[in-house]
């Protein structure tokens, strides 16, 4: 692993060392600098980062759109819960719990899918159809609350317990901040090796890439398994953090697409865009909330709406998302 | 017992009619512009809260209200088309999907604002009569949508098949190139395919009025569930769209009286299931 360490960094320029330097810095001291309420919102931030990676695997290196990713994060969710409040296990037992889980059901939905060589507008269509039909289990499984929703036991603030993820949010922004640099790294060296050479030469032209003689079925396949198993994180960090869970909420599609918005915006396929997307999004949701709060407006939907109108310029005036232009005009992509 | 399923199956199938109209506005849209209308239903939604207006401003009839809530979506369609996706309409799928949702973000929260979260709905004065027939008791406005619905089917076949502009819209869905090779106006044709659609999706609005209480949060299952009906039926097949949104009332149906009625929608995702996995083309699709 150290070998590798190195060869994490190669081909940068300089500079954008000097940044990822800098920025990384900023992310370890920010419990120092800000307040409870920005750290709170930086939670946030850090967790959409991480599921906006995860997804990213699937779509922005594999080309295979997913819409319901909040099926993995809820699933994920679910299954640490279970094993924390019915089994008394510690949330670490229950992830590898919450990885099998989400990993059998993305091999479920690629296997029913990729077999028919559904894709494109279909497969998005069949994500979402398994999210919905998840959602609907879960509202009638009682022993695992129902629609009344789930709820873990709320923990004591003053002592950080990392082994059962019971805290202070700083544990949790630790926590999460580690997972974004792990699953960056991992990112990192998977674009780089042979199965990120495959997966874009798939989601670049799927027809030639299986001319080429590489199994397409297998390696969407590992796609959707892998962007499944590392989303199942997101959902275990959920459960723990807001220690409360309802079917309604969390496998929505809504929240499958808040999820999806941040690679997208920030830039689909690249490293940095999901974490781009993330920073800029969820301030602006929360800044929103401020100001409209600041003016007196309290009727609900002024936010979304205007949510929605930043999308629209986004997609309309910077089709490819923000980080390559970013990346462009400060010099900080890689030499080729 | 057989009787009451029976009877819960032909309402279904009548319900599902309307279902079928709404799904018929998606199909055009994506077999002629091939963009995926993820707004689909909240501009449903909106085409009832304009019926809704209408009777409450001028004491409208839903049925009635068609004509002019159409109209509308149509304009309102073709300004959509022309101003915002005919830009997107060679852009990849997910800068258009985005496009989209983003349309149907601002659309949700807008009638959020102007409506406000609560359900609404139209009375009209013939709401609780019935047609019996032997043992089958239907209700009066289901019929009534049921027919209008087969009605404005009808004349969307009959626009594809007869007139020379339903023919050239037909050409630009079969081969964009070669439409263009020949002279036909492509943006403009795809602006009124898509004003065509929105326009049917406006008819059914009003018709689902009949049938339920409108708000602004069911847009995006209205758009989930027209996306099933589609694929069920195979893209880009209207009879397909039609058939299978009858399937899908008859199934929703049936699951409420033989379960629970908050189940229903997981029998239409296990049909969804079924169908890509055993005729991916749809019911009445071609292979691609």
């Amino acid at each position: 692993m150290m070998a590798a360490f190195p060869q994490l960094f190669a081909g940068l320029p300089r500079r954008a060392l000097i940044a990822l330097g800098v920025f990384f810095a900023l992310l370890l001291v920010a419990p120092w600098l800000v307040n409870a309420y920005v750290l709170s919102i930086l939670v946030v931030v850090l967790y959409f980062a991480y599921a906006g990676q995860a997804w990213n695997i699937m779509m922005g290196f594999a080309g295979q759109l997913s819409l319901g990713h909040s099926l993995y994060v809820g699933l994920g969710a679910y299954a640490a819960a279970m094993m924390f409040t019915k089994f008394g296990f510690n949330p670490w037992v229950g992830l590898l719990v919450a990885v099998l889980a989400t990993t059998a059901m993305g091999a479920i939905i690629g296997f029913l899918a990729f077999r028919f060589g559904i894709g494109g507008v279909y497969f998005a269509i069949l994500t979402i159809a398994f999210a919905e039909f998840t959602r609907i289990g879960f509202d009638h499984w009682t022993w695992l609350g129902g629609s009344g929703g789930l709820f873990l036991p709320v923990s004591n603030l003053s002592s950080n317990d990392l082994l059962n993820l019971r805290g202070a949010p700083v544990m949790f922004y630790y926590v999460m901040l580690g997972m974004c640099v792990a699953a960056l790294a991992f990112c990192r060296v998977l674009l780089a090796s042979r199965l990120g050479y495959y997966w874009q030469a798939i989601r670049e032209n799927e027809e030639a890439a299986a001319a080429l003689g590489i199994n397409v079925f297998r390696y969407k396949m590992i796609a959707v398994m892998l962007s499944a198993a590392m989303t199942a994180f997101a959902g275990v960090f959920y459960a723990f953090y807001y220690n409360n869970l309802f079917p309604e909420q969390i496998f929505s599609m809504g929240r499958s697409i808040e999820l999806i918005l941040g690679p997208i915006i920030g830039g689909l396929g690249t490293l940095f865009g999901p974490i781009v997307g993330a920073f800029v999004l969820t301030p602006l949701a929360d800044g929103l909330t401020e100001v409209l709060q600041w003016a007196g407006v309290e009727v609900p939907g002024v936010k979304q709406v205007f949510y929605g109108f930043c999308l629209l310029l986004v997609v309309v005036f910077l089709p490819n998302g923000i980080w390559p232009v970013l990346a462009r005009r400060f010099g900080l992509a890689r030499e080729n | 017992m057989f009787d009451l399923y029976l009877n819960a199956a032909l309402s279904g199938a009548l319900t599902g009619l309307v279902y079928g109209l709404m799904a018929l506005g998606l199909s055009v849209i994506f077999g002629v512009v091939r963009v995926v209308n993820f707004a689909h239903g909240e501009m449903m939604t909106g085409a009832m809260y304009g019926a809704i207006l209408l009777a409450q401003t001028f004491k409208m009839d839903p049925l009635v209200a068609m004509l002019p809530v159409a109209l509308i979506m149509f304009f309102l369609g073709y300004w959509l088309q022309r101003g915002l996706i005919n830009a997107f309409v060679t852009r990849p799928e997910h800068t258009q999907f985005i496009l989209l949702v983003a349309v149907a973000i601002i659309l949700v929260n807008g009638q959020l604002i102007a409506f406000g979260p609560n359900a609404r709905n139209v009375q009209v004065d013939y709401a609780l009569e019935s047609y019996q027939f032997g043992s089958i008791i239907l209700d009066k406005v289901r019929i009534y949508a049921a027919l209008a619905a087969l009605a404005v089917s009808a004349a969307l076949f009959a626009f594809f098949r007869l007139t020379l502009t339903g023919r050239a819209i037909r050409a630009c869905a079969d081969n964009f190139l070669g439409a263009q090779v020949v002279g036909l106006n492509v943006k403009r044709l795809y602006a009124l395919t898509f004003g065509i659609g929105a326009a049917c999706l406006g008819a059914a609005g009003c018709l689902m009025l009949l049938l339920v209480d409108v708000t602004p949060v069911q847009g995006p299952s209205y758009t989930l569930l027209a996306f099933i009906i589609v694929i069920v039926g195979g893209m880009g097949s209207l009879t397909g769209a039609l058939l299978s949104g009858l399937l899908i009332g008859v199934s929703e149906a049936l699951a409420g009286a033989l379960f629970d009625p908050s189940a229903k929608s997981m029998f239409t995702f296990a049909l969804l299931v079924l169908v890509l996995l055993f005729r991916p083309q749809g019911l009445l699709g071609r292979r691609p």
